[in-house]
């Protein structure tokens, strides 16, 4: 039952080896009052009961395949080509460690180096780490990143942002100097919602370490950053972008020609569902005059005594084990597979096959809208977006998804969560999954719950 | 065995298997009637190019099938990393996470249609509770140095809750990289302390240091020399004595499950890496899951939003207002707490002292094997691991690397090297649990093969590997100028 190979015969030759009597005579070093405590455990699973117990769990979750979902909100639906879970169910990938042997983890090393390179092809930037734990703390760490290089501690946080990054953002710079100020970016009137760039910007100053932006931001907008790039340059603060849909790359203009010092973001919609929020794989991108600052593993490409191409981890100096106390970030399993399968999602679909899911995700989104005006809904669409809108919700945010709910529908995210004066808002999202039935269902229900 | 050059000839590079036009793999349908992106979004706001490989289906899968066949895993043979317990990751584990109610739901979904993942969670964190010994555990923190994290911030919040403010965090010498990175991270000062002759703390030092500003000792448990703290009792006494706190790393659990609960030894925080004893894969790198456990006194401080269970049912409760905040974007890598779940069922009660005696045996059949061979600076019974030093080698001329190196040729990959900091010329060897007799053997006669080597042929160590796809790589060239992003001008 614990997947040990041992037989009695093995263990008594070991025993004799070793020299003591009993595997007991291992462990007198732990206090005797505290040995061997009595756990209130249960009982031991083969194989088909275990699964039979854990299936019996899955099975109380509602699905995609049951309902129509129209949630995003930071986590997306995408379609994956097939061959990216075959790989990652490969041994040889994920039975692997951090490749400390590079002679004998060239697959993992080399595929580390082209993932860096593909996430800067996508972001437009110089480099890229080899990943961190998920999209909130690439944020962290890009905002931990930013007091380093510009060795001042404000931060202008635009409310725009994921609330759980910005969150996660403050719990990390929580024992440090570092001192984060959230501005709306966004205003409120009765004619909807509408994004407020300049406020962003013109909350930066001298003291300003980073200002932080989301592409499409947290209410699914794409707005001309060029106010906050322009305030940024002249104050000297440092620009950092978040993506939380990797796909919204294929189409938008990428952050590295939008003035980004840094990118931080999330991938795991390149590589499965959503899988209630995790692993996914956060990424890091930043100029080359700023490498030595990144937090987290890099591959380098170099050679070896034959002068063969190769693969190392290198400038090890900024990590934890080599640097302790000095380190960049205490940061070391990191998410390699999940940002493996990035890689190979990145390189099956193409450009086109990327491309091609975003525009398909702009198109499903603006056609889900319009099919809601057309059944008397009212979408607060002033401001251009990619695949998320929001959806005013009259009879208030939370009621409206729990009677969508009874009609088999998810039907977005309550804006409330983030800002009371939304409370009347839902974020809608519809991806290249969704279909027109999904609409159909949305649309119907959207019709029974408004009846009468 | 030695000496035979790898059949897996270089691999070009993704970008070098692409040609302009070919096509990947189809997207779907169009559901709907394409919208022009340039009319509904800003001007300047569509990118013009994507400048991304286009590479055949058939050949991207091979490009990675290949480079896959380039790496050295435990499905392959024994991988012995010290710290990092590399056993069998089970195969039902990998159906149990993707069974689609488990990977498909969506965070944001109404918390009455994800009952099954919330229960799983709320029973897995009451289960590794009651292994470890701690009244309360979140398992938000992706991997163990983010739990380290939250245990040092849950430190520091229970501290000023008493109107205290103290920046002290005691390091052993021993302690793995990640702690004291992580206490400079929570704004706090290590300071460094040492370990006795014996391999214990040497409680001396830790009298003269402990003082009204140490928050905490970080304390791995068994020690990174593969030792039980032999005055572990004494040590979290005094320190709770001071007014501190003793934060434990969790990375060795594997040698104390069932033997011993620290939770019950006076540690008042402390990380479990999934990865490592509960046997989630440890995927080339990560992801992890770094579950933390606390007693009652730092249950308020913990990241929010907990699972509850209610009358109507498992809910998710924001964080108080004491808490130290959330450290993930939802709750944290939950495929790894389905893995480390289906693990736990499996073994359940009757498996986990199985798992450590056995993780402790073949270390200990190790260490005897290897001590003729070998210098073992605290050669005492160990716990999962046998820390070696190559000091006896080093006399030769041949570095614990060129050891390391050379095991590569013999298809083993190397243990954790260089690493507890205070032994010289270090091999942490952890076998784990699921290697046999035969295996361990195997490994220690290549051990051993090397060690004779090392007298009669080193120049073999000093240019090892021979056999592996590529030979030692020039790490110093990769330093000064790094090459980390391929352009097409290389």
């Amino acid at each position: 039952m614990s997947y040990s190979p041992s037989t009695d015969a093995d263990r008594a030759r070991m025993l004799r080896t070793i020299g003591v009597n009993s595997t007991d005579d291992l462990f007198v070093d732990i206090p005797a009052a505290h040995r061997d405590p009595t756990l209130d455990l249960p009982e031991a699973l083969p194989e088909v009961d275990v699964l039979r117990l854990v299936r019996g769990l899955a099975d109380q979750n509602q699905i995609p395949e049951g309902v129509a979902s129209f949630l995003g909100a930071g986590f997306y639906r995408h379609f994956v080509p097939a061959l990216v879970d075959q790989q990652l169910l490969r041994s040889e990938w994920y039975t692997g460690y951090t490749p400390y042997q590079a002679e004998m983890t060239q697959g993992t090393l080399q595929s580390m180096y082209e993932f860096q390179s593909l996430v800067c092809r996508l972001t437009g930037m110089e480099v890229a780490n080899a990943s961190l734990y998920d999209g909130a703390t690439a944020l962290a760490e890009a905002v931990l990143m930013c007091r380093a290089i510009t060795r001042r501690s404000g931060v202008v946080m635009a409310g725009t942002v994921h609330p759980a990054y910005r969150e996660v953002a403050a719990t990390y710079t929580q024992a440090v100097d570092v001192d984060i100020r959230t501005v709306d970016g966004w205003s409120r009137s009765d004619g909807g919602v509408a994004p407020d760039v300049e406020a962003v910007a013109a909350a930066i100053d001298d003291t300003t370490s980073c200002v932080v932006l989301q592409r499409p931001d947290f209410f699914g907008w794409v707005v001309d950053p060029t106010p906050v790039v322009e305030a940024a340059e002249r104050h000297g603060a440092k620009i950092v972008y978040v993506v939380t849909d990797p796909i919204s790359l294929g189409l938008l203009t990428p952050p590295g020609d939008l003035g980004a010092d840094v990118v931080a973001g999330e991938l795991r919609a390149l590589v499965g569902p959503p899988a209630y929020g995790g692993p996914g794989a956060g990424m890091l991108a930043t100029r080359k005059a700023f490498i030595r600052r990144l937090p987290g593993r890099i591959a380098g490409r170099t050679t070896d005594l034959d002068g063969q191409q190769g693969f190392v981890l290198t400038l090890q100096t900024r990590e934890q084990h080599i640097r302790r106390e000095r380190a960049t970030s205490n940061i070391t399993t990191n998410q390699a597979l999940v940002a493996l399968g990035a890689a190979i999602s990145i390189s099956a679909l193409g450009p086109g096959g990327v491309r091609s899911l975003a525009t398909r995700s702009l198109s499903a989104a603006h056609r889900c809208a319009a099919a809601l005006k057309d059944v008397g809904a009212t979408v607060f669409d002033a401001a251009p977006y990619f695949h998320e809108f929001i959806l005013h919700a009259p009879r208030g945010g939370e009621a409206t998804v729990d009677a969508l709910a009874a009609h088999g529908v998810f039907g977005g995210y309550p804006l409330g969560r983030v800002a009371p004066a939304l409370d009347d808002t839902l974020l809608v999202c519809a991806t290249d999954l969704t279909t027109r039935a999904d609409v159909e269902a949305l649309t119907s229900a959207w019709q029974a719950i408004h009846r009468g | 065995m030695p000496g035979r050059r790898s059949i897996v000839a270089s691999e070009p590079l993704i970008f070098e298997l692409a040609s302009s036009g070919r096509p990947g793999v189809r997207p779907p349908l169009a559901q709907f009637d394409d919208v022009d992106p340039a009319s509904v979004l800003p001007e300047g706001q569509v990118r013009e190019s994507l400048d991304l490989p286009e590479v055949s289906e058939i050949d991207v899968m091979r490009h990675f099938v290949r480079l896959s066949q380039r790496n050295h895993s435990i499905d392959t043979a024994i991988y012995p990393l010290g710290s990092c317990t590399m056993k069998y990751n089970p195969k039902i584990n990998e159906v149990a996470a993707r069974l689609p109610g488990l990977l498909e739901p969506h965070p944001y979904q109404p918390e009455t249609s994800v009952q099954g993942l919330l229960a799983l969670i709320h029973d897995l964190e009451a289960v590794l509770g009651e292994i470890a010994g701690f009244a309360t555990v979140t398992t938000q923190p992706a991997a163990g140095s983010q739990g380290e994290m939250v245990g040092l911030l849950c430190i520091q919040a229970w501290l000023r809750s008493r109107g205290e403010r103290r920046a002290t965090v005691l390091v052993p010498d021993s302690a793995h990289g990640t702690n004291p990175a992580t206490a400079t991270m929570t704004g706090m000062r290590v300071e460094p302390l040492g370990t006795a002759p014996d391999g214990n703390i040497d409680l001396d030092e830790l009298d003269a240091k402990l003082n009204d500003d140490v928050a905490a000792l970080m304390l791995t448990l068994p020690t990174t020399l593969g030792l039980f703290e032999q005055r572990i009792l004494e040590v979290t006494r005094r320190v709770h004595a001071a007014g501190g706190q003793v934060y434990g790393d969790g990375a060795n659990m594997n040698a104390m499950l069932g033997r011993v609960r620290p939770g019950d030894l006076g540690i008042d925080v402390m990380h479990l890496n999934l990865h490592k004893t509960f046997t989630t894969p440890h995927g080339g790198g990560g992801p992890g899951a770094g579950a933390l456990g606390v007693q009652a006194h730092l249950a308020p401080f913990l990241p929010g939003p907990q699972i509850v269970r209610r009358d109507s049912g498992y809910a998710l409760e924001p964080a108080g207002p004491d808490s130290v905040g959330r450290v993930h974007a939802h709750l944290g890598n939950v495929g790894n707490l389905i893995r480390g779940y289906t693990y736990i069922r499996s073994l359940g009660r009757e498996g986990m002292r199985e798992v450590a005696n056995d993780a402790v045996l073949n270390a200990n059949y190790l260490r005897a094997r290897l001590a003729p061979h070998f210098d073992i600076p605290y050669n005492r019974i160990c716990m999962h691991e046998v820390v070696l030093a190559g000091t006896r080698q080093r006399r030769l001329g041949v570095r614990t690397t060129d050891i390391a190196k050379r095991l590569i040729d013999y298809g083993v990959h190397p243990p954790t090297v260089y690493f507890p900091l205070i032994v010289d010329e270090a091999l942490m060897i952890e076998p784990t649990e699921t290697e046999s007799i035969e295996s361990l053997d195997q490994f220690a006669e290549a051990l051993i093969s090397v060690a004779d080597e090392a007298k009669t042929a080193p120049d073999l160590l000093h240019a090892a590997p021979s056999a592996a796809p590529v030979r030692r790589l020039d790490e110093v060239t990769a330093n000064r100028s790094p090459d980390v992003n391929w352009t097409a001008a290389d």
